[in-house]
Formats: structure tokens, C-alpha cells, sequence
């Protein structure tokens, strides 16, 4: 339906001296359906924001532009119907408190007679088979059905320009691969332009025809069909970071050494926390009477769906809150540290012994730089400063962070951000690596490189006695260094032992 | 529309709700529209009577306003705690005496329960529809407030993970309270960052789907029926007999006299 129209356009960011994109000339024919690729840092999703009009003079993101960007022959124009977007966090994106009144927000935007607004929000949600009617609280949905919910609202809107920037990105796989069931089913009904930005490749290469590559800082550095595109330049992508399909990192892991128990969990039950608010709803039991151990030596994956409680275990497991009933208790080596459960420890204890990595890695940052970031735990657990700092220079070398030292940790890009992160949780330990190391989701959202880099990462821990647990959907992962898995479920645990696939 | 059955709803009122939720079944206009009336016509009365009068007879809707057991726990204890710290202050600083203390304690109350009913038995969605539509409040903050409220629980949840992320990190008061206070704030300062971030992602959300660039229409007509209107002019009848039964019973006391 809406062609796109770039010539010499470029992006800069308000405060930044280097452009996201520059020099970018590209043609979208009306009905296409482009795959976006790049390095993390290509500019990809401000180039999607620039297609759905949110960076001009009125938009919500500022900078600065240059060059020409046409939809239908005229700048990007905020909204009006012609361009539909759905990003990454389901969260972020849904305005209202009930599910119809949520699809009818863009159409109420739009000026939509009233009359004819609720039959389009029905059709809406019935094109993304959203299972429950309109008056649905959207504070009750799981991810993919908030995401099916965003899709459904950008679809009411009739665009002629669909954005989709990496919506399946948040997900759990079930969730994830309804959404993508639902982007399927769509896209063989409308004729709308289709502009896709999605790391993992290979889940979404049959729904579109043309790939894109976009260089950092640059322009379009290959564009063709998937198939050509992938056979030209597929190993060369895979190097900088791109996920292609036949591509995908193969590390060599060292086998895991294996030893004595250093966690267990005993009779371990957990609710989900109280709710804000009058009617926020019981407490849930998510846990009951759990009982689980961690060995050293060894990689342990808690899977399961979104919201089954395999956070909350982490949590556990790492010792920082305190169960509803039960206790996770230190075993062996660990145990000499401290006797008593894990979550009754005092917090600079814990974290000589115990690491922990958060999904967000902002959350878990206390500085002000990425060198005082290092070196917080080392002082803190009493090490002489010459010491602290020589062991703060080797992780800034071993973690590819050298030259950012006296950056502040939230201007770093993802990937960094996520290797600081597990630099701090590794800083604090006696000896240079923590009894455990608990990651929540580490490898979410990272491209290919950092991918390697964590799991050579994780696998040296591994090999060096450490044990590691992380709660991760990531099935690459969980192929590449995991030798027991927790499946956490309807309350209960269940464990395989031995390396799964 | 329908209600499905077997849904959450954001607010549970069956639409052929009984006796027990008469209250939800009003405009939250219209009952903010009389809270208001009777919280200022309450501010001249500085006399226990006309106050208990008013609260007497807003402590007898509360059965009917549909708002749960639970709720009811939850704003009542503060709400008590407020009545009786004004009741304390006043007797032992204020120069009314006992008289005039518990007066201003029964002021306060009654002031404050007609308001708080009114927003505990309405939907916030419906509320800004009733402000908006009603009320004539401008629309683009009134939208705004709705989406901010539906980020509340997510404002929990990141605050619980800072606390654990604190934690991981080593950093604990150790029963220091002025250290207490100090990682307080540290927390408080992550979680601003967090909500600043995520404050900005709904806004660009908001603004992608055509908010603000236009005349909007409404999907939803905020009802006004003759119960809200009988609602709004009850709050003056009120007033009037709770001025005329203190002042028949010769302990009315104005604020300026």
C-alpha cells in the first residue's frame, strides 16, 4: 500500500556526536515486506520511529535530520492512520485499563465516528485471536497476549505502513510463537507495507521477501532477496553480530567439571508479591514446597513460561529474598561461609559468595562509571586498593570494556551493558569467581558476538568450580551449556539431569 | 457492550448489580461532583454536630458502595489514624477545647470520606470518561493520568527488583537507620530513572497510535442519568439540614464567629 522513499537521509541523535544513520538511500515499493538487519547500534528501530513520524519537529524523539524520508510521496507524518508500530515491550505500549477501550484509543485518536469504532475494535481483536472479550483487564494478560493486544491495536488503525520492531523480542517461546502465528495469518490478508527489524532470523525469514542490512553510523550495505542475501553475505553478518539461519555461533565449551552440592533448596513455597492498589488482587501462590539442588561445577537453566515462577526461584536460589516457607541453604565449601539460609545472610556476605545478574542491567548498577562499577565490590569485600585496581583493570581487558572505563553504565550500548553486568556480580568473590553465579534471562536481546562472548564466559565459571544457574528461554543456550534443567511449573519443579537439547 | 462472563474485569460490578453496589452504578462525576460540594459546604461548621451529621449519613452509603472488606481495611485504618491525630492535636494545642477538637476531628472526617468513596467505587477509566465528557476537563491530561495509573504495578514490581538488586550488590543499612535513609534514596533515584524510561517508551507508544495530532472522537458516552443528578443536589439538601439540625439543637459554631 504506502511506498517508502529514502535519499541521503540521516540520523543524529539530540546529545550525541555520531550519526545513527547516515547516507541511506533506499526505495520501499508499496506492499513489500522488508526484514531490517544490523549490527546492535545500526540505527534500525530509530529508523523505524523516523517511518512512523515520531522524530519530525513535533515527534517524541528529537534530533536531527538530514536528507529526504517520503511515505506516499510526503514526510513521515505522525500517525493520521497511515503507519502502524508495535515494539518490543507489550508493557510500554498499552494505554488503557481494558482491552477494547485499549484497541479503540488509536481509532478515538484518529477521529473515527463512534458508531463505527466498536465493530472495528471486535474485528481487530478477533484477527489476533484475543481470547478474551473487550472488557478484559490488560493488567491480567501474559506477554503474548498483551503483544497480540498491541497488534491488534496498530491493526484497527487500518495502516498502510506496518512497523514491526522486534515484537516477538520480550516473549517466552509459546507467547512468542503465537505472535508470530497471528503476524502470519495478518499478513497474508493485508497488503499492507511491511518493515520488519528481528534479530533471531530464522523465525521470521518466510514472512517477508526483501532483507536489508544496515551499517552502524552508514547506509545500506546489502539488499536482495533472503535466500541471495544469506548466500552472499551470511557468514560475513554472522561475524558482526547478526543471528542468519546455518549461522549461528557454535562455541567449543569445556565439559562441565561437576561436584558437590553448594545450594539446596528445602520444602521451598513462594507467593507473588503484594499488588499496589485497592484491588490489586490476592496473593498467588507460585511455588510449593519446591525442593532442588545446585551443584558446583555445573550449569543449571530454570525453564518455563512467563509468569510460572522461575524469576522467583532465581531469587531464591541467589538468596535475596526470603521464601514464604522453606529455605535455600548452603551446602559444602559454601557452607563454611556462613551456616544458616541463604536469604538470612547479611548482603555483603552474600555477595562475596553469591552473583547476580538481573534481566535489566541498569537495575543492578550503583555507580556513576563503569570503572567504579568494578571496582564497588572488590573494596566493599576489603581488598587493598592496589589489588581492587589491578583486578578492575584485568576484567575491563577480559571484557572488552577497556576503553569505556569513564563511561557512566546507562550510556552504554546493550551489549555492554550486559558484560558489565556480569563483571560486577564476578568482581566481589574471595577468590576471582562467586561459589554461584544466578543470570536472569542473559542472553535476551543480545546480538551473536556478545552471545559467544557470555557463554565462553559462563563455560570457563563452569570449568573453574563455579556453578551457574540462569533462568533463560534461550533453547541455543540451553543446547550449547546446560547439564540440568528445572522446568518450573503450576507450582512444582520438575528435574532432568544430564545434558538436554 | 456485553460483559463477557468469566472475565476480570477492571472493576467487579456484574452490570445487574444488587443493593450492595448501588453507589457504583453513579456517574463518578456526579459523585465527585458532590463530594466536592459537601467537603466545601463543611468548611464553614466548626461545631461536632453539623460535621457528624454529614459523616452519619456518608457512613451510611459505605454498606452500598460496593467497595470491598478488604479495601475498606486497607483506607480505613489511615483515615481513623488522620481523625484522631487532628482530635489530639487540637486538644492539646488548639483553643477550642474538647468542643472545638472534636469538631475539627468530625470536620476532617467528613470532609474526607464523601471524596474518598467517590474515587474507591469508580473505574478510573469511567472517572476521566465522567471528567472529561462531563466536567469538560481537558482531555489530554486526562488521558495521561489513565495511562500513567495503569503503570502503578509496574512501578512495584521495579522497586521490589531494585531492593533485590541492591542486595546482590552488598549494599545493606545493617541497621544504620541514617544509612537507611541514604539507600532509600539511592533506591528512589534508580526507580525515577527507571520510570522516566518507561514513562518516555508510553509516550512514543501513545504518540505512534495518532494521540494528540487532532480532533479524538470518544468510544465510550459517559452516562449521566436523573440518579446523578438527584445525587449532586442531594449534597447541598444535605448541607442545608445538617446547618439546620445544628442550629435548631443550638451548637452550631461558625468557623468566623
Amino acid at each position: 500500500m504506502a511506498d517508502v522513499r529514502l535519499s541521503g537521509w540521516g540520523w543524529r541523535h539530540a546529545g550525541r556526536s555520531a550519526h545513527a544513520l547516515r547516507g541511506l538511500d533506499l526505495d520501499i515499493r508499496s506492499g513489500e515486506r522488508v526484514l531490517l538487519l544490523g549490527a546492535s547500534g545500526a540505527g534500525k528501530s530509530t529508523l523505524l520511529h523516523s517511518l512512523a513520524g515520531l522524530t519530525g519537529p513535533d515527534g517524541a524523539i528529537s534530533g536531527e535530520q538530514e536528507g529526504t524520508l517520503l511515505v506516499d510521496g510526503r514526510p513521515a507524518d505522525r500517525g493520521r492512520g497511515l503507519v502502524g508500530l508495535v515494539s518490543q515491550d507489550p508493557e510500554s505500549q498499552l494505554v488503557m485499563a481494558r482491552a477494547g477501550d485499549d484497541v479503540a484509543f488509536g481509532l478515538e485518536n484518529l477521529g473515527v465516528e463512534p458508531a463505527r469504532i466498536w465493530p472495528r475494535v471486535a474485528h481487530a481483536l478477533d484477527a489476533v485471536g484475543f481470547p478474551y472479550g473487550p472488557r478484559h483487564s490488560t493488567g491480567a494478560l501474559s506477554g503474548g497476549e498483551k503483544q497480540r493486544l498491541v497488534v491488534a491495536g496498530a491493526l484497527a488503525m487500518r495502516p498502510r505502513l506496518l512497523l514491526l520492531d522486534e515484537p516477538t523480542a520480550n516473549l517466552d517461546p509459546d507467547g512468542a510463537a503465537l505472535v508470530r502465528g497471528v503476524l502470519r495469518n495478518l499478513l497474508a490478508e493485508t497488503e499492507a507495507t511491511l518493515v520488519l527489524v528481528e534479530h533471531r532470523v530464522a523465525e521470521v525469514v518466510d514472512l517477508v521477501d526483501r532483507v536489508v542490512v544496515l551499517e552502524p553510523g552508514g547506509g545500506v550495505t546489502a539488499d536482495g532477496p533472503p535466500g541471495e542475501v544469506f548466500a552472499r553475505h551470511g557468514s560475513e553478518l554472522a561475524e558482526r553480530g547478526v543471528w542468519v539461519p546455518g549461522h549461528e555461533p557454535a562455541p567449543h565449551v569445556d565439559p562441565a567439571p561437576g561436584g558437590a552440592p553448594v545450594l539446596a533448596a528445602e520444602g521451598l513455597s513462594a507467593r507473588t508479591p503484594v499488588q499496589l492498589g485497592a484491588r490489586g488482587g490476592r496473593r498467588r501462590t507460585v511455588l510449593e514446597g519446591v525442593h532442588a539442588e545446585v551443584r558446583a561445577g555445573t550449569a543449571t537453566a530454570l525453564v518455563g513460561a512467563n509468569g510460572s515462577g522461575k524469576s522467583t526461584l532465581l531469587t531464591l536460589l541467589a538468596g535475596l529474598d526470603r521464601p514464604h516457607r522453606g529455605a535455600v541453604v548452603p551446602r559444602g565449601a559454601l557452607a563454611e561461609a556462613d551456616r544458616r539460609p541463604l536469604a538470612r545472610w547479611p548482603a555483603q556476605r552474600l555477595a562475596r559468595h553469591v552473583g547476580t545478574v538481573f534481566q535489566h542491567a541498569e537495575d543492578q548498577f550503583v555507580t556513576a562509571s563503569v570503572r567504579e562499577e568494578l571496582r564497588f565490590g572488590p573494596l566493599r569485600a576489603g581488598l587493598p586498593a592496589a589489588e581492587a585496581e589491578a583486578r578492575v583493570d584485568e576484567l575491563l581487558q577480559r571484557l572488552r570494556l577497556d576503553t569505556l572505563a569513564d563511561v557512566h553504565p546507562y550510556t552504554l550500548s546493550g551489549g555492554e551493558k550486559r558484560r558489565l553486568s556480569v563483571a560486577t556480580a564476578l568482581g566481589s568473590g574471595p577468590s576471582r569467581a562467586p561459589a554461584v553465579l544466578a543470570l536472569d534471562e542473559p542472553t535476551f536481546g543480545q546480538d551473536t558476538r556478545t552471545w559467544s562472548e557470555l557463554v565462553d564466559l559462563l563455560a570457563a565459571l563452569r570449568s573453574g568450580g563455579s556453578a551457574v544457574v540462569m533462568a533463560t528461554h534461550d533453547l541455543l543456550l540451553q543446547r550449547h551449556l546446560t547439564d540440568t534443567r528445572i522446568r518450573v511449573g503450576g507450582g512444582g519443579v520438575r528435574v532432568d539431569e544430564g545434558r538436554t537439547a | 457492550m456485553n460483559a463477557h462472563r468469566g472475565d476480570t474485569l477492571t472493576l467487579d460490578v456484574p452490570e445487574d448489580a444488587g443493593a450492595r453496589h448501588l453507589l457504583t452504578r453513579f456517574n463518578p462525576a456526579a459523585k465527585l461532583l458532590a463530594a466536592l460540594v459537601l467537603a466545601l459546604g463543611l468548611v464553614p461548621a466548626a461545631d461536632p454536630v453539623t460535621g457528624a451529621v454529614v459523616l452519619a449519613v456518608v457512613l451510611a452509603v459505605v454498606p452500598v458502595s460496593g467497595v470491598d472488606r478488604h479495601t475498606l481495611l486497607v483506607l480505613g485504618v489511615p483515615f481513623l489514624l488522620m481523625g484522631g491525630s487532628t482530635l489530639v492535636v487540637n486538644l492539646l494545642y488548639g483553643d477550642q477545647g474538647a468542643d472545638g477538637a472534636l469538631g475539627a476531628a468530625v470536620r476532617v472526617l467528613a470532609i474526607a470520606l464523601p471524596g474518598l468513596l467517590a474515587a474507591v467505587s469508580s473505574d478510573p477509566t469511567d472517572l476521566a470518561d465522567g471528567l472529561v465528557q462531563r466536567l469538560r476537563m481537558p482531555e489530554r491530561p486526562a488521558m495521561g493520568i489513565l495511562a500513567a495509573l495503569r503503570l502503578v504495578p509496574l512501578l512495584a514490581d521495579q522497586w521490589r527488583t531494585i531492593t533485590l538488586a541492591r542486595r546482590a550488590r552488598g549494599i545493606s543499612a545493617g541497621g544504620n537507620p541514617i544509612r537507611a535513609v541514604a539507600l532509600f534514596f539511592g533506591r528512589l533515584f534508580s526507580l525515577l530513572v527507571r520510570s522516566i524510561r518507561t514513562g518516555t517508551l508510553l509516550a512514543t507508544a501513545m504518540d505512534a497510535r495518532a494521540f494528540g495530532t487532532g480532533p479524538r472522537t470518544r468510544a465510550r458516552v459517559s452516562r449521566w442519568g436523573r440518579g446523578d443528578t438527584l445525587l449532586v443536589a442531594a449534597a447541598p439538601a444535605l448541607l442545608a439540614a445538617a446547618y439546620a439540625i445544628s442550629h435548631s439543637a443550638g451548637t452550631l459554631v461558625l468557623l468566623w464567629t
